[in-house]
């Protein structure tokens, strides 16, 4: 347990925010896949329709834009992780983190458009 | 090293207070604290690495998952995620793309390279649990800690196998 200390606590605090964020999502994302995969392993889809009727459902839908969406969060978190860690300079740092933001939510668009369409 | 000195420092004030509580880190203590630290020092100075080349010092089991985890996560971010998504689409778009994805997969080093990134996820999904757990308090042991990052990689890497053989 951690001790209530007088000391004077400053920042955002986004930090425990983003490292909650990422282990929801992480678990998120292991029941997807693991409800997934025993889709799959229950009726195996051989062709084009039977995988279509896979997604065909609205709550499969829905889930999978879901996953996605958790994918993309916890991708954020990772990789801003690590241009922290190893990109110093500021400028070249913000602009890699401004290049991910758009570069997932671009993808996040794509999901929607492959997923109801 | 500060740290090492300042545990043995307070080690030593407790176990003088334990034995004699009037007389704390009297003067023959007090002589022995100093020649103790010397010879721990010098042993200190002597046994540091001089160097932290990576390629020349190793890593204990949990850091080599550890960085394998990063990388992999790097991976999957790209090129991961935009392969994902192309074959996503391809695989619904139309019985066309469906069969030019099935296709491409009947190359054996596309097939290897397909393994290789299952490989990646599995990886970075055994290692995920792991720190799901240890975030929950649970294998935080150095033992512990330890066996589980071995049980990581065998795990990734068995399950890698079963895909393999399973695409073949």
């Amino acid at each position: 347990m951690v001790k209530q200390s007088g000391r004077i606590v400053t920042g955002a605090h986004y930090g425990l925010r983003d490292w909650l964020a990422q282990r929801i999502t992480a678990a998120f994302m292991i029941i997807y896949i693991a409800v997934l995969v025993v889709l799959i392993t229950i009726d195996p889809p051989q062709d084009h329709a039977a995988w279509s009727g896979v997604f065909r459902h609205s709550w499969m839908r829905i889930a999978t834009f879901l996953f996605f969406a958790a994918l993309f969060w916890h991708a954020w978190v990772g990789v801003r992780n690590v241009l922290m860690d190893y990109v110093k300079p500021t400028a070249v740092r913000l602009t890699l983190q401004i290049l991910v933001i758009i570069v997932l939510l671009a993808y996040l668009v794509w999901t929607a458009e492959i997923l109801w369409s | 090293m500060a740290c090492v000195l300042l545990y043995y420092r307070l080690n030593l004030i407790r176990k003088c207070a334990a034995s004699n509580p009037a007389d704390s880190l009297g003067g023959g203590q007090l002589r022995n604290y100093h020649f103790k630290v010397s010879r721990m020092e010098a042993k200190l100075k002597h046994k540091r690495p001089r160097h932290l080349d990576l390629f020349k010092i190793t890593q204990p089991l949990p850091a080599i998952v550890s960085i394998m985890h990063r990388i992999s996560g790097v991976l999957l971010f790209f090129p991961g995620i935009p392969l994902l998504l192309c074959g996503l689409r391809m695989l619904l778009e139309s019985p066309e793309s469906f069969a030019s994805v099935q296709a491409v997969f009947q190359h054996p080093g596309l097939k290897l390279l397909l393994v290789l990134f299952v490989w990646f996820f599995l990886h970075h999904l055994c290692a995920g649990i792991r720190y799901l757990a240890l975030d929950l308090h649970y294998g935080v042991e150095l033992a512990q800690a330890r066996a589980s990052s071995k049980w990581v990689l065998a795990t990734s890497v068995l399950l890698t196998l079963l895909t393999g053989v399973a695409l073949w």
